[in-house]
């Protein structure tokens, strides 16, 4: 487990500072700029330089901060995204913890940030980062119920594609749940679910840039309103976690969108984790284009879209999807 | 909170908190200070605090001659400092009935307009700014800098200039600035077809702004609002129109007037004065005569008659006057400077009450404050 675990801690680090990297340099291609280029070969040392300077800063702790939430949060916001990505086929092989309701408990995991937001909004003692906090509580509640409709009806499918999955003495029930049983279902019968389930793709989508709170629905941290939302009051290292949380949360809900819909591992030539790495950061690409182009919604219209569009539509793709296969089935 | 019943209503309807909103917040724009009664994310009051850049302008100007407060006038507000600067050097023109040449009357609406456009671009980019898109900043920045290169190279400043004198301006312009300028307006005008499609066509653009912050017809006659907001609000007043100056009664151009008085209108009449303005230099560079920038006479000392004197342009912003009190001496003995922001700003508390949180930013961004111009 030790090893396991400084393994998924290397790749997220690695993994950051490629985001970021990346980040700066599609908003730069997006924006007509050139981007980092001073540190290193195409500024790739840059975010470590940032890091560097992040570490070394002084931890500031505002007077009448509620200390134990105020200290804790950063911490909580850090821990489950480390453990969620742990839960991840790379391959049929390399996974590092195998668990048969994967798919619950990435969501649970994903459920224990919202807490994390919210102490650090409420202990900071300021109004802008509880502002940011409320918004963010309700924001990520409601966006889950879609996010996880969503992802039922890819369960449902995979449940109703065949009873067993694998070859010879590798067969094993199928269970929709365990997130390797959802890209083997898509590999043995060489079909993408986005192909199936294209309602449920777009709206995962849409609700995991809200989950992850990026825009168009960054609300919570919305700069213009709220200075920096929730973490407004941290610096220095603290800050750094939450950013860490942040796009390792982007990493996660790409990598998720890859098992349910672009048939993870699967993939011609190339082994298997490369081909899972390269689909998620196709899907992040396309999560800073879209950060890149949009402006931010309102938050009363962007609860309107949740619960008008988003909630209804997902309930409906999933009792379409259940009848479907009731009807395909007899 | 003083009365029982005002009491009573907070504990139904929730507590009202106040939240201190600027000098120094990411995008109140300058130095404008904020202080919102809040119920939840509801604007219940709010009340702008200014003269966090107070710099005594009017004062200054009556402790030094007529030319002398020249370079002060581009200070005042530093986005449309040219239009500020030539509409002085208009103002004093107008007292001393100097003639000015030709050549200059056609320099001088080439600078102001294109003064007003570069103006514009940046507000479309800072308004987008605060609706969180932050791409179009850059564009509009880009564009604002071809502005700001040719302003530079007749100039030799990039945003407080001091262009003007009394009777034309201090520099003739070459074939290549008026080369330079013509190539700009045809990539303005392919820029702002791509801005309609990315940025007016959006619906989460058009959602945010439609309806939001109305100001009516008489809450804008009211408190007296000029400039785009006005017309926005249904009201076609423009100076360069309604009392003609410094030659544009010559231009075809058209003013732009909507009637909704929302953020949208707002957004779309700047866009369209964008146009508008290209097509007065487009007619200006046409009709440009060759010959002096300056009066072949000129007085040495700008002496102001006694009586009181009032003059007024268009700025980006609006209705700029001034107000000239001469006693026979070329010191004023009082100038006092009507800037647009000042009223326009004053109509925001009865626009923002009932709005939400995030729609402030918006509604105050969408007015286009400059605040040095409201403090001076």
């Amino acid at each position: 487990m030790p090893i396991a675990a400084g393994l998924i801690m290397g790749m997220l680090t690695v993994n950051v500072l490629m985001l970021v990297w990346a980040e700066r340099k599609v908003s730069a291609w997006i924006q007509m700029r050139m981007g980092p280029t001073e540190v290193g070969p195409f500024g790739l040392l840059q975010t470590l330089a940032d890091m560097l300077k992040l570490i070394s800063k002084q931890l500031i702790t505002p007077s009448n901060v509620d200390k134990p939430l105020y200290h804790l949060a950063p911490l909580l916001a850090f821990a489950p995204v480390v453990a969620a990505v742990a839960l991840f086929p790379f391959s049929q092989d390399t996974i590092l913890v195998q668990n048969d309701y994967g798919l619950l408990f990435v969501f649970a995991f994903g459920g224990v940030a919202v807490l994390a937001i919210f102490m650090a909004g409420w202990g900071s003692n300021n109004k802008y980062a509880l502002l940011g906090a409320i918004r963010s509580v309700a924001q990520n509640i409601s966006y889950e119920i879609p996010l996880i409709l969503s992802a039922l009806s890819v369960v449902l499918v995979v449940n109703a594609m065949s009873p067993t999955l694998g070859f010879g003495e590798g067969l094993v029930e199928t269970n929709g749940l365990d997130l390797s049983h959802i890209v083997m279902a898509q590999d043995q019968h060489g079909i993408w679910f986005v192909i199936f389930q294209p309602v449920a793709a777009v709206i995962y989508f849409i609700s995991a840039l809200a989950e992850t709170n990026r825009a168009p629905f960054d609300i919570p941290e919305a700069e213009s309103e709220l200075v920096a939302g929730f973490h407004t009051e941290y610096s220095g290292m603290r800050f750094s976690l939450f950013f860490f949380a942040e796009y390792t949360n982007m990493l996660i809900v790409s990598m998720l969108a890859v098992v349910l819909f672009f048939g993870g591992w699967d993939g011609p030539v190339l082994p298997g984790p490369l081909w899972f790495f390269l689909k998620s950061y196709a899907v992040i690409f396309v999560m800073m284009w879209v950060r890149w182009t949009f402006p931010r919604l309102r938050f009363d219209q962007l609860m309107t879209f949740c619960w008008k569009v988003l909630i209804p539509l997902s309930i409906l793709n999933l009792l379409v999807t259940a009848f479907v296969i009731t009807v395909l089935g007899q | 909170m003083s009365s029982d019943s005002e009491a009573n209503k907070d504990a139904e309807d929730g507590e009202v908190y106040s939240l201190n909103m600027g000098p120094q917040h990411p995008s109140m724009h300058g130095v404008l200070r904020l202080l919102l009664d809040l119920r939840g994310e509801e604007v219940v009051k709010a009340k702008p605090v200014i003269g966090y850049s107070h710099r005594a302008h009017e004062k200054m100007a009556e402790n030094r001659n007529t030319l002398q407060f020249l370079p002060n006038t581009s200070r005042v507000d530093y986005l449309s400092g040219m239009i500020y600067n030539l509409g002085y050097c208009q103002a004093i023109e107008k007292i001393l009935e100097i003639e000015v040449p030709e050549r200059a009357i056609f320099i001088r609406v080439i600078a102001n307009e294109l003064n007003r456009v570069a103006s514009h671009l940046l507000w479309f980019g800072t308004f987008l700014l605060d609706l969180g898109g932050i791409t179009p900043f850059l564009y509009s920045f880009d564009d604002r800098e071809e502005i700001l290169d040719i302003l530079d190279q007749v100039t030799g400043s990039r945003l407080t200039y001091c262009y003007g004198r009394f009777g034309g301006v201090t520099w003739d312009v070459d074939e290549n600035f008026l080369a330079r300028t013509t190539a700009f307006l045809a990539r303005i005008r392919d820029r702002l077809g791509m801005y309609k499609q990315l940025v007016t066509d959006n619906i989460i653009l058009r959602e945010r702004c439609t309806g939001v912050g109305v100001v009516s017809t008489a809450l804008a006659k009211s408190y007296g609002v000029t400039g785009p907001s006005l017309r926005a609000s249904g009201v076609a007043y423009d100076v360069r129109k309604a009392e003609p100056y410094g030659g544009y009664d010559r231009f075809d151009f058209e003013v732009p007037v909507l009637h909704e008085g929302d953020t949208m209108a707002r957004f779309h009449i700047r866009i369209r004065e964008i146009e508008e303005s290209c097509k007065i230099i487009e007619q200006a560079i046409k009709g440009i005569p060759e010959g002096d920038i300056l009066p072949k006479k000129m007085p040495k000392r700008f002496k102001l008659p006694e009586g009181e004197f009032y003059f007024a342009v268009e700025s980006a912003r609006g209705h700029f006057g001034m107000y000239i009190v001469g006693d026979g001496s070329d010191i004023p003995v009082k100038l006092k400077l009507r800037t647009p922001s000042f009223s326009n700003l004053s109509a925001m508390p009865e626009t923002l009450a009932g709005t939400m949180l995030a729609d402030t930013i918006a509604i105050v961004g969408s007015i286009d404050v400059v605040m040095p111009e409201i403090d001076r």
